[in-house]
């Protein structure tokens, strides 16, 4: 735990930086960052401001973002297969901005694209909170889950080949995979305000996730009210969840891996996993981010490809192990 | 033109198809340039839509056709041009029904438009008339054309895509007198430029795509306020007279003055 609480920090700090300096124009380390900060003329620092930061800051953030939302929905649902992206949440967020965009509402006013993903990424946890529960098994959340996806990723799908621009069906890649490719600092404005909420709901629910690992007889004798941990956690991961897949496409697995990996470290306690999380899906997707513009850089290769490399055969291990009754 | 006479009259009589059916933007326009009255019976759907087409008042008089083979082949024509990109199936199924195919392939620079015009000339048994079009180009191109240096430019498309100098809009710009930053980047084709390689190369002119109706994140990219920082004044657009390798792309060229 103190490990943890000592290394994430400066690893987050490090590879924002990473980030900053990867790209393909091939820039040197102190005059892109000294253009970054103190600015100038010629094109370096737009490069540095306009692209390239709002990139390094929409990794940490949406990263961090996915990170906790899984932790505290497996803290929830007590499962450790729950993960917005893998069982729709992230799906109904992008169904959301995807209708934003074409219905022309996100022209109109900007902030339109966060509030619609919002919505449908409140949509997707609530229903799941309401088929799945505490009490729902491991099978309800996956068939709930598999089932929002596949409705969420249809009507997607759907609206993109309505669409009279011929890109817009090009761009299902995009909505199901997810990328920070050529994000500007609006992107971030329109993401960083509500997610920054989400998380201040989601943050103070620690104890009481603690409290629900007793079982929910117990919360309720030591004070946690389950009607109002529930509406606080929906409304935290709608939260942080729709506006970063708004700006950043649905990308999977974050929320599976980072809580999976740490767990360990921090007993297995909700309230240490969940700061420790966030930390770690900034990690895992600024690493993610700089790795695909090193692998292929000339090539937009997607974010959500790499994390379902990673986090994929992790998922099928764990559903080996509920499989043979062991507790994971 | 004593030669051009001697070879139309050496062709057989009667060589020349007399039903053409053209399912592709590009041989639709040439076609309708060249073709005699009566001759041409059918034009893409496409070459009818004023966003692609310079020439879609005239292609209205046509009837349409959507490249599928049940309906051009009841159109029962003596000769289809198709194109490269013409869905193979179809144009197997075509010649399978026993019509003749022609793919001519996209013209990609000034001399292969030349050498499009005299191939369609030939196809519709017209070579007075490409020839008399053939010329027109030329002293259109002489007229519009600008060897001296004018800098930089790039091409930006919806995904962050650029054209060399081996593409149609290469060679406009390079008729119009701008170096393309793509040959910078080694670009020859049509390729993605990453965005910051484009704002770190400082082209004087940038000339984007133009916008489909309806919204897309590819196209999204051509707002990014990077280009609008690196890039003060205003962006170009490109429009239908740059899409086909056809006499049309004079008036491109005319339109980078």
């Amino acid at each position: 735990m103190r490990w943890l609480s000592v290394a994430l920090p400066p690893l987050v700090a490090a590879l924002t930086l990473a980030s900053l300096l990867t790209g393909p124009a091939g820039l040197g380390m102190s005059e892109s960052l000294h253009a970054l900060a103190w600015g100038g003329d010629g094109p370096l620092p737009i490069v540095m401001r306009d692209i390239r930061l709002p990139r390094a800051i929409l990794g940490a953030v949406v990263g961090a973002g996915l990170g906790l939302a899984g932790a505290a929905l497996q803290g929830y649902l007590r499962n450790p297969l729950a993960e917005p992206g893998l069982i729709g949440i992230s799906g109904m967020a992008a169904l959301g901005a995807v209708i934003a965009i074409q219905t022309g509402l996100s022209l109109a006013t900007p902030l339109a694209l966060p509030l619609t993903a919002l919505a449908g990424a409140a949509a997707g946890v609530g229903l799941l909170a309401a088929l799945a529960g505490p009490r729902g098994g491991s099978v309800t959340l996956i068939l709930a889950g598999v089932a929002i996806s596949a409705l969420a990723g249809a009507g997607t799908a759907l609206v993109l080949n309505l669409s009279p621009n011929p890109y817009a069906a090009n761009e299902i890649v995009f909505w199901l995979m997810g990328s920070l490719a050529d994000r500007s600092l609006l992107h971030v404005w329109l993401a960083l305000p509500p997610m920054v909420l989400g998380a201040a709901l989601i943050l103070p629910t620690r104890r009481a996730l603690d409290a629900l690992t007793l079982g929910e007889a117990a919360a309720q004798s030591l004070g946690v009210s389950a009607v109002a941990l529930r509406w606080r956690l929906i409304a935290g991961i709608a939260l942080t969840v729709g506006p970063a897949t708004a700006v950043a496409g649905a990308i999977g697995f974050v929320g599976l891996v980072v809580p999976h990996v740490l767990r360990p470290w921090v007993g297995a306690r909700p309230s240490a996993l969940l700061p420790a999380s966030a930390l770690g899906g900034a990690v895992l997707l600024l690493a993610a981010d700089i790795a695909v513009r090193l692998i292929v850089p000339e090539r937009d290769l997607k974010l959500g490809v790499l994390t379902a490399i990673v986090g994929a055969p992790l998922f099928l291990r764990l559903i080996w192990k509920t499989r043979s009754g062991g507790r994971v | 033109m004593a030669a051009a006479v001697m070879i139309a009259a050496a062709l057989p009589a009667g060589a020349a198809p007399q039903r053409v059916v053209s399912m592709n933007l590009c041989s639709d326009q040439l076609a309708m340039m060249l073709a005699a009255p009566g001759q041409l019976i059918s034009v893409s759907g496409l070459a009818q839509d004023p966003r692609l087409s310079p020439m879609a008042d005239r292609a209205a008089a046509y009837v349409p056709n959507s490249g599928r083979a049940e309906e051009i082949f009841l159109m029962r024509p003596d000769l289809v041009i198709a194109g490269t990109y013409t869905p193979p199936a179809t144009v197997a199924m075509l010649r399978g029904l026993g019509i003749r195919v022609e793919a001519p392939p996209p013209a990609e620079s000034l001399a292969q438009i030349r050498a499009e015009i005299i191939r369609m000339g030939d196809l519709l048994g017209r070579q007075d008339a490409a020839r008399a079009l053939l010329a027109r180009f030329d002293a259109d191109l002489a007229a519009v054309r600008r060897p001296a240096p004018r800098g930089r430019a790039a091409l930006y498309y919806a995904n962050g895509y650029t054209s060399g100098p081996d593409t149609l809009a290469g060679a406009i710009l390079d008729a119009a007198g701008y170096a393309n930053v793509a040959s910078d980047h080694g670009i020859a084709a049509t390729a993605p430029l990453p965005m910051e390689l484009l704002v770190m190369s400082q082209p004087d002119q940038l000339i984007t795509g133009a916008k489909w109706p309806g919204r897309s994140q590819a196209e999204a990219i051509l707002d990014h306020p990077a280009l609008a920082a690196a890039l003060p004044g205003m962006a170009r657009v490109t429009d239908r007279t740059w899409i086909c390798g056809i006499p049309f792309v004079i008036d491109a060229i005319r339109s980078l003055e």
